[in-house]
């Protein structure tokens, strides 16, 4: 788009037919509906050059057209939305038009405005006693969302928070604890087609002012200010954002279950031998935050820490992860123990210099990796460290997987036994959560 | 049967500005147009197969074949820059 629209050249883009409707919403909010777009059936990966030969000389799987007489004619013919610069308006209601209780329950679900599990209705009543839990004015913007890079940010007020809070049926006194969340930006609702998730983890006094849940089942469906606040996060998302959609605004391609409540637990500040996760990134221990982390996908797991060859399979779980989602350990405090019992590790920077120095594959493997031939390898060849460097690496030498900064570690769990996972995704950003008291 | 009033929870959507296309060209007949890599999965090799599509049914279509210069989240204005300088017209690929 911006090649067209800023440097004025005239321009085909040639997408695969699956995201056909999302590429075209996507025009359309950029301004450029009459974008010349071409369509060739998905996958393009792994294909052999005959196979994408015959893809140049087929049909748009949309339109049922040759794809380059579309492609000619896209750069030869009028388009149709070619007009002029003006700008519009668009806007949201306040208010839902007045209805039965049963009838705005299937208008939720039809406007796709629900996780697909039942609400509570968001009446004016309910979101003024959501909006009793802070002293932020209700008119007050709190943010702005996007599902992905190429679409447009909306903005979303504390009223709109709490109109999803009370949705996912959050109590008020958890309010802060969603303002922070809503705060951040990251999106828990991030339309990649890998299906992410987001991951957010509460630190601090309110944990227990709340009753937030930390130890045994802090990551299931027991704990009611887990469960809600974490699923007001994902409603927020989706709605303040202007939605997620399949085929639409949202296109992972097998969904993820995370996503429900995104991952929401205290950590277990009580029973970890280290310090707290957001006292590493630069609060108090008094301090209530929330620490909020992108692209959860991957997930591996063990229990405790073997004697004899530990090194080798926590080393064996790192490299079972895709080197595109760095490992973040999700430590049982007996898990964290061993740590350091058998490692030494009595600050947490030594376990994660540890981690970066054992997390190595041969560089011939690692470049190969899909994820890291559409993301990282352009990175490398345009300079960026510490990728440029890793390139000159012969194909046999072992480099490492991670960048240092990306390994994280936090405690949770309740000892019932030393059972620890790796979660495979992005730390984001740490929100205070008092400023939104 | 009684009816309840409630919120709507969707944000606010930003002002839409429309954006002018860039004029079309009359022929491609001695044209230069840029097949722009978006190094995406296997897009170079599909492009490349593009190209060959050209030099094949349109010869006087002269095509370069240029990869964006990191990944496609990150705005390219050298590369952009290039091909309003030496090119005519750009066809980028492939998106998904």
């Amino acid at each position: 788009m911006t090649i067209e629209a800023k440097y004025g050249v005239p321009t085909v883009a040639v997408h695969t037919d699956k995201f056909d409707k999302v590429v075209r919403s996507v025009a359309d909010v950029n301004g450029m509906p009459g974008l010349a777009q071409v369509f060739v059936p998905q996958p393009i990966m792994g294909k052999t050059p005959g196979e994408l030969r015959a893809y140049v000389d087929g049909t748009d799987p949309t339109t049922g057209r040759s794809v380059m007489q579309e492609v000619i004619e896209g750069l030869t013919l009028p388009r149709d939305g070619a007009r002029a610069r003006v700008e519009y308006d668009r806007s949201t209601p306040r208010l839902v038009e007045a209805d039965t209780e049963e009838h705005l329950h299937r208008v939720f679900l039809e406007r796709n405005w629900t996780d697909h599990l039942p609400i509570v209705l968001p009446t004016e009543a309910r979101v003024a006693a959501m909006l009793a839990g802070t002293r932020r004015k209700p008119d007050e913007v709190v943010g702005r969302m996007r599902s992905t890079h190429f679409r447009e940010y909306w903005e979303y007020t504390v009223e709109k928070v709490a109109v999803n809070a009370v949705m996912a049926g959050a109590r008020p006194d958890y309010f802060p604890v969603i303002l922070a969340l809503a705060a951040t930006g990251v999106t828990a609702r991030g339309s990649s087609s890998s299906a992410v998730a987001a991951m957010a983890v509460v630190n601090g006094p309110i944990r227990h002012e709340v009753g937030m849940n930390a130890g045994t089942g802090a990551m299931g469906p027991y704990s009611h200010a887990n469960a809600t606040i974490g699923r007001a996060y994902g409603l927020l998302s989706q709605n303040g954002q202007g939605g997620s959609v399949p085929g639409l605004s949202y296109m992972g391609n097998q969904g993820n279950s995370y996503a429900y409540n995104s991952v929401t637990f205290a950590e277990n500040e009580e029973r970890s031998p280290w310090a707290p996760f957001h006292v590493q990134h630069g609060r108090s221990a008094g301090d209530s935050a929330v620490s909020v982390f992108s692209g959860v996908r991957s997930t591996a797991f063990t229990l405790g820490l073997r004697e004899k060859h530990w090194r080798e399979h926590v080393g064996h779980l790192l490299r079972g992860m895709d080197p595109h989602g760095p490992p973040v350990l999700l430590l049982d405090p007996i898990a964290a123990r061993q740590f350091v019992d058998r490692g030494g590790f009595a600050k947490k920077d030594a376990l994660i210099d540890w981690l970066h120095d054992t997390a190595r594959m041969k560089a011939g493997e690692y470049w190969d990796y899909q994820l890291i031939q559409n993301y990282i390898y352009p990175r490398a060849t345009f300079g960026e460290e510490p990728w440029a460097s890793k390139l000159k690496a012969a194909p046999d030498e072992e480099i490492p997987m991670f960048r240092r900064e990306d390994i994280h570690v936090i405690v949770v769990g309740g000892e019932t036994n030393g059972y620890w996972r790796i979660m495979g995704c992005n730390y984001q950003k740490t929100e205070p959560v008092d400023a939104w008291r | 049967m009684s009816t309840l009033t409630v919120l709507d929870p969707t944000g606010y959507p930003p002002k839409i500005a429309a954006k002018a296309l860039a004029p079309r060209l009359d022929t491609l007949n001695g044209r230069t147009v840029y097949l722009v890599d978006c190094r995406f999965d296997d897009s170079d090799i599909f492009l490349a197969q593009m190209q060959a599509w050209f030099a094949e049914h349109m010869p006087s279509v002269k095509t370069v074949l240029k990869r964006i210069s990191s990944v496609y989240l990150v705005d390219d204005p050298k590369t952009w820059e290039e091909i309003k300088a030496r090119g005519h017209a750009a066809i980028l690929g492939v998106g998904h």
